[in-house]
């Protein structure tokens, strides 16, 4: 049903932390697709690799500790992880790029917002003058939104608000006119009415551009407002992926209705907010059985003991729970056990 | 200070359009500490002597200003106490000690600026490939700069100017060299630091090379701290060099570097004191001005104190 053509795929990823204290598998083989001009969200908890995810994609998963291990990502059927470093920056700003959780400390505070707009302009375009790279930062400055954008560029970034400096990491960002953008929580270190406006931007960036976007974060409500489809990590697997739409109006993995479940709703007072109990598990210390089974009430003997695998429910929705095999035999019953 | 700007004939100027950079910033909280400015403004009195002394030696300024040759001797008037004509008094040789100690701020501030500089470049290049490598080129760095700091440094400097020969030159090497570690282990934690700072992350995601983030984003954000260390270390290396140079170790007789100018008169402290104290007075003076004006530089440029 969507015929657009798939930019960036990831195949069974595994990024791995070499500790004293042991390897951490941060992705444990990870698979999902992104198209072009669409919006992908990845959301789950704190260190549950969809950080990791993103940096691994960008060739910047910092090392030592972290390596990834295995499996391919490929960029329009190239893939980055077979690629040097020099190719690699190639890329980085041209294809894909990133921008960051924390706008407060992604420019550098020396340097005047030209001066490094007009940086990123002239990494990739190197036969361009000064002042025509200028002219592009200034442009690009417009494009998101700012205001008196040519005065801006004299500005140093701690002139600038944490909206104003999220966006000018959009506009730098998009500067080369990637294909992919990875969105790191941008809004996560902004205020609601600010982070508002930044989404906006983005889905209007995205309409405009037609840039795929991987917008990571942990807010259902930036999900819901932003992304196409999502997926939902836990421990560094991928739990849920489905369509937007049916994300929240039929969650099924057990994590992912409780992550719906403790969002306040405004319609109805509750004496007490829904919270999953439990936290999350280190990566790397369930063995055996599915990741969630310790914290899942409908957790079942099979649980403990095998792997789930992501089973296909609909077209567009998958699942990582053996209350969704087919093939198992004890579907029926905990099908009838889970809508009780 | 923001104020008011009325309209003009539908023109408004505004005059906090001035963006202010970090430098300017910094420049703006050093001129708030009293102490810091003072401190300026005796080293540049002592920058501004040894430009006179060296305009009067080179003879631009006339034969009659006052200012006696370095050497100018006059054993008549040996051992003089400070009158209107000798204003710091005359030395066992007869020469003029006010003269001699305007020339003598040529040889420490020299003495102080370029050691200090010889062991920025030095350290600041090894403390950034160990900061930036790390690993193997860290451990190994970091072991050369642990030995070194063992050893007590005047006497590190004392074994430098031994092995290369007791002169000036070889005085300012040695001092540079013992101070190098300083500003390695400085730059290095501060790299580390920098390093794993978002907007090098940022840098490297629009695809930057290595080589421009280290020149271009790491090194200009960890400069801070040497400029404050670089200004304390000055100080230090003058009172080094006198310290050389009263050993024997530094300047050689007959040039007026102040700390040779002490270990010359020491035997006439009780009969001519003033032959001690005023190269000492030199000393302390300058060394003060910079620990001074470090000190507001810290205070100006530590991030601490940054909102």
């Amino acid at each position: 049903m969507d015929e657009r053509k798939i930019v960036l795929q990831v195949k069974d990823l595994q990024t791995t932390f070499f500790t004293d204290s042991g390897e951490i598998p941060a992705v444990d083989h990870i698979d999902f697709h992104l198209k072009e001009g669409e919006i992908l969200g990845i959301v789950g908890e704190s260190g549950c690799g969809k950080s990791v995810t993103s940096l691994s994609i960008m060739g910047l998963v910092p090392k030592p500790p972290g390596k990834v291990v295995g499996g391919e990502i490929l960029f329009e059927d190239k893939d980055l992880l077979a690629m040097n470093e020099k190719q690699m920056r190639r890329i980085r700003g041209n294809d894909i790029a990133m921008i960051f959780q924390e706008p407060m400390t992604s420019l550098n505070p020396l340097f005047s917002i030209g001066n490094q707009m007009t940086e990123a302009v002239r990494i990739h375009e190197k036969g361009w003058s000064k002042k025509k790279a200028e002219g592009k930062a200034v442009e690009m400055l417009k494009l998101v939104g700012l205001p008196r954008a040519k005065e801006m560029m004299r500005d140093y970034p701690h002139q600038l608000s944490g909206g104003m400096r999220q966006r000018v990491m959009i506009a730098m960002a998009l500067v080369c006119d990637p294909k992919v953008l990875i969105a790191d929580e941008p809004t996560t270190a902004l205020d609601v009415t600010i982070q508002a406006q930044i989404l906006k931007l983005m889905r209007e960036l995205n309409t405009r551009l037609n840039t795929a976007v991987l917008l990571i974060t942990h807010d259902l409500g930036v999900v819901a407002e932003t992304c196409e489809r999502v997926i939902v990590m836990y421990a560094g697997q991928i739990i849920e992926e489905a369509s937007v739409k049916m994300i929240f109006e039929d969650p099924q993995h057990p994590y992912t209705k409780g992550l719906i479940q403790s969002v306040p709703d405004m319609r109805y007072k509750k004496e007490r907010l829904y919270s999953i109990p439990g936290s999350v598990p280190k990566p790397g210390s369930i063995q055996q059985g599915c990741r969630f089974a310790a914290r899942c009430e409908f957790a079942f003997d099979r649980c403990l003991t095998e792997d789930p695998e992501l089973y296909e429910t609909s077209a567009v929705h998958q699942t990582r729970c053996f209350l969704y095999d087919r093939e198992g035999v004890e579907q029926h019953d905990n099908k009838a056990l889970i809508e009780s | 200070m923001s104020e008011f700007v009325p309209k003009v004939d539908g023109i408004t100027k505004n005059k906090i359009e001035k963006t202010a950079g970090p430098w300017r910033e910094a420049w703006n909280g050093f001129k708030k500490s009293k102490v810091a400015v003072a401190g300026m403004g005796i080293v540049l009195f002592f920058i501004l002597l040894a430009g006179f002394g060296f305009l009067a030696e080179q003879g631009y300024l006339g034969q009659n200003i006052g200012l006696e040759g370095i050497n100018d001797q006059k054993l008549s008037d040996r051992l003089l106490p400070p009158s209107s004509e000798y204003w710091f008094g005359t030395d066992d040789l007869g020469r003029d000690i006010f003269s001699r100690i305007v020339h003598g701020a040529r040889i420490s501030l020299w003495v102080g600026f370029f050691s200090v500089i010889g062991s920025v470049v030095v350290g600041s290049a090894l403390g950034i490939v160990a900061g930036y490598y790390g690993r193997w080129v860290d451990t190994i760095i970091s072991r050369v700069f642990d030995i070194m700091l063992a050893f007590p440094s005047i006497l590190l400097a004392i074994a430098i100017v031994s092995v290369l020969g007791p002169n000036l030159q070889n005085a300012l090497i040695a001092i540079a060299v013992i101070n190098v570690p300083n500003f390695g282990r400085l730059i290095r934690s501060k790299v580390l630091s920098i390093k794993e700072d978002e907007y090098i992350t940022a840098a490297k995601g629009i695809g930057m090379k290595d080589a421009r983030i280290l020149f271009s984003h790491i090194l200009p954000n960890s400069m801070a701290p040497v400029i404050v260390q670089g200004t304390l270390a000055i100080a230090t290396a003058i009172l080094e060099a006198a310290a050389l140079g009263f050993l024997g170790l530094g300047a050689q007789a007959p040039m007026p570097e102040w700390g040779k100018m002490l270990a010359d008169s020491k035997s006439f402290l009780h009969s001519a004191p003033w032959t001690m104290i005023f190269p000492g007075i030199a000393i302390m003076l300058t060394v003060l001005g910079f620990n001074l004006m470090g000190d507001g530089l810290r205070d100006a440029l530590d991030p601490k104190m940054k909102s």
